[in-house]
């Protein structure tokens, strides 16, 4: 990242022979410098690093993305194959992506906005309700209110829920223990994992939400 | 080819480049990339005598050329450093150095003298660091607090004595001869600088732990002039670093005073980053015919 001291995380979207794909929006002076990389240049990046959703094809599995955490549940979602339903909620009708890709896998597709302006009105819990009662696992990424709710609702149908994680890195490896997340005991205490190395994914009844 | 390697305190480094506690763990992640061997030192994460969990996250804010980091000395404890950690990282063959912390003077002694009945080969003492509450930098904030904790710990150690100096003080050279008169075998500078940044659409500071010790690039300048300060007051060996980003820099640091180097933060930015400065070290000291590195040290005219 030119002029940065800090790396940005980003998930791996797709994979396909030997290419990557990422999915990015600009938030911020290091996602604008990466948006304007030009086509052909090269990139520095460290990867693959830490874990990703361990998939089950004999399992009905839910995927559920929010915003920018639409992008990360892609190549999961189509490992899981035409049996599984998707979930994508976007703030609203502009911010609506990778639409084609998802139904190209031949599964279920529930799209909503947080305003109406496209698919369902409302958020990604509402049309969960509708199929949670007969799904084995829940996968989900996206903003942490979101993938609170979503754990709520998977402890009350007690379905296995896991949730990818984002926190603010500084080494991406788990060297400087910086990504931390706090984790549940089971004698109730709190000691914290971390983010790049044993997530982003967390199986969610172990986060400390 | 020059000679890198440098003697501190009775220790031989096969060459000048330390990693910077707390910024390479205990060396398992970035040894997956290359040999640790790649340093002459690792100086691992701060160790306390009970395992401690760290503050709550988020731990981490990026500035301008540098970062901001509240970790809070999440370490598994002394115990497992010696049984899990150590016997790994003495077959590394880089020397290793343990970065201790404590609460109280008494738990400074205990540690040092745990650790002095191991195979590390060094200890530096971790006086300053800024994310803990009741601890670490308030031993560092003046020459008369760390000539007590040297003076007291110095009497557990039996290894090579490293004190690592805040750069939150008045008068950095007073600090580091309080430290040598109270018994050091050598000082390492600058741990990081005390540091804020507020998310302006929320109106609450980035970091949970409000405050930040901050380091990276932005902070070289600051290093360089105390390394220099430092130099000039004490006989004991000088370990410079904050913000070393290039082997420019670590000739700069080195020519301002230091006996050995050590990098942090631009293992984040680039791990690769040790290999490249010893490449550029040699090729410094090659094109100017000078043998070895320890002829660089303090070399700067003013
Ligand atoms: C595991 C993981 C996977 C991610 N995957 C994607 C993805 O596939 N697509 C995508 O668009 N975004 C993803 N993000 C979020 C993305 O990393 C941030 O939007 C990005 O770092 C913002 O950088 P910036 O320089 O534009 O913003 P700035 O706000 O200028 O960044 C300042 C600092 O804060 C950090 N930061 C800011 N927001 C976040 C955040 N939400 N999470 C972690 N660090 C942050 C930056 O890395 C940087 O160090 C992911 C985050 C994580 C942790
Ligand atoms: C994430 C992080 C964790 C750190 N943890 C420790 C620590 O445990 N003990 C210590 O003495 N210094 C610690 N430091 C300070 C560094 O060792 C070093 O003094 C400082 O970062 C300046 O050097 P740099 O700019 O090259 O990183 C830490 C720094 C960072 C960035
Ligand atoms: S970012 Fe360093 S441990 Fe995760």
């Amino acid at each position: 990242m030119p002029g940065k001291t800090l790396r940005r995380p980003i998930s791996v979207c797709d994979v396909e022979g030997d290419e990557i794909r990422i999915v990015f929006e600009i938030r911020g002076e290091g996602t604008a410098i990466l948006a304007a990389s030009e086509v052909g240049s090269t990139i520095n990046i460290i990867a693959p690093l830490g874990n990703g959703f361990e998939i089950d094809q004999s399992k009905k599995t839910i995927f559920i993305g929010g915003g920018i955490g639409v992008p990360p549940m892609l190549y999961s979602a189509r490992t899981a194959g035409e049996n599984s339903v998707v979930i994508n909620g976007f703030r609203d009708k502009s911010a609506v992506i990778l639409t084609e890709d998802f139904q190209k896998i031949g599964c279920r597709v529930i799209e909503t906005t947080d305003n109406g302006s496209y698919g369902i009105h409302g958020f990604v819990t509402d049309p969960l309700k509708e199929v949670i009662a007969d799904a084995d696992m829940i996968c989900a990424c996206g903003p942490t209110p979101m993938l609170r709710n979503i754990a709520k609702a998977a402890k009350e149908h007690h379905i296995p829920c896991f949730v990818s994680l984002e926190q603010r890195m500084a080494c991406g490896v788990g060297a400087c223990l910086g990504c931390a997340v706090g984790i549940r005991k089971e004698d109730g205490g709190l000691r914290y994992k971390h983010v790049c190395k044993d997530g982003p994914v967390f199986n969610a009844e172990e986060v400390d939400w | 080819m020059a000679n890198l390697s440098v003697n501190i305190a009775g220790v031989q480094f096969d060459n000048p480049i330390i990693a910077a506690s707390g910024t390479i763990g205990f060396g398992h992640e970035y040894g997956e990339l290359y040999p640790l061997s790649v340093f002459g030192g690792i100086s691992c994460k701060g160790t306390t005598l009970k395992e401690r969990p760290g503050n709550p996250p988020p731990r981490i804010a990026e500035t301008p050329m540098g970062m901001l980091n509240a970790v809070g000395l999440q370490n598994p404890g002394v115990e497992h450093f010696i049984h899990t950690e150590l016997p790994w990282l003495k077959k590394q063959n880089t020397v290793v150095i343990a970065n201790a912390a404590g609460s109280t003077e008494e738990d400074y002694c205990k540690i040092v003298e745990i650790l002095s009945d191991t195979d590390v080969d060094m200890i530096e003492l971790n006086i300053s660091c800024p994310n803990v509450k009741e601890g670490g930098a308030q031993f560092g904030t003046s020459p008369e607090s760390v000539a007590k904790i040297t003076a007291a710990v110095r009497k557990y150690c039996t290894k090579p004595l490293i004190i690592k100096l805040s750069p939150n003080v008045a008068d950095i050279a007073a600090v580091a001869k309080a430290a040598e008169f109270s018994g050091a075998d050598a000082v390492s500078l600058i741990n990081t600088l005390t540091g804020m940044r507020i998310d302006i659409n929320t109106r609450r500071p980035i970091i949970k732990n409000i405050t930040g010790g901050m380091s990276g690039p932005a902070v070289f300048p600051v290093a360089v002039r105390m390394v220099w300060q430092v130099k000039k007051a004490v006989k004991i060996p000088v370990i410079g670093l904050g913000g070393i980003t290039t082997w420019q820099d670590a000739v700069e640091m080195i020519m301002a005073g230091a006996d050995a180097i050590q990098i942090g933060t631009v293992l984040f930015t680039d791990p690769y980053a040790p290999i490249k400065i010893a490449e550029g070290l040699h090729g410094y000291l090659d094109s100017h015919e000078i043998d070895s590195v320890t002829q660089l040290t303090g070399t700067v005219e003013v």
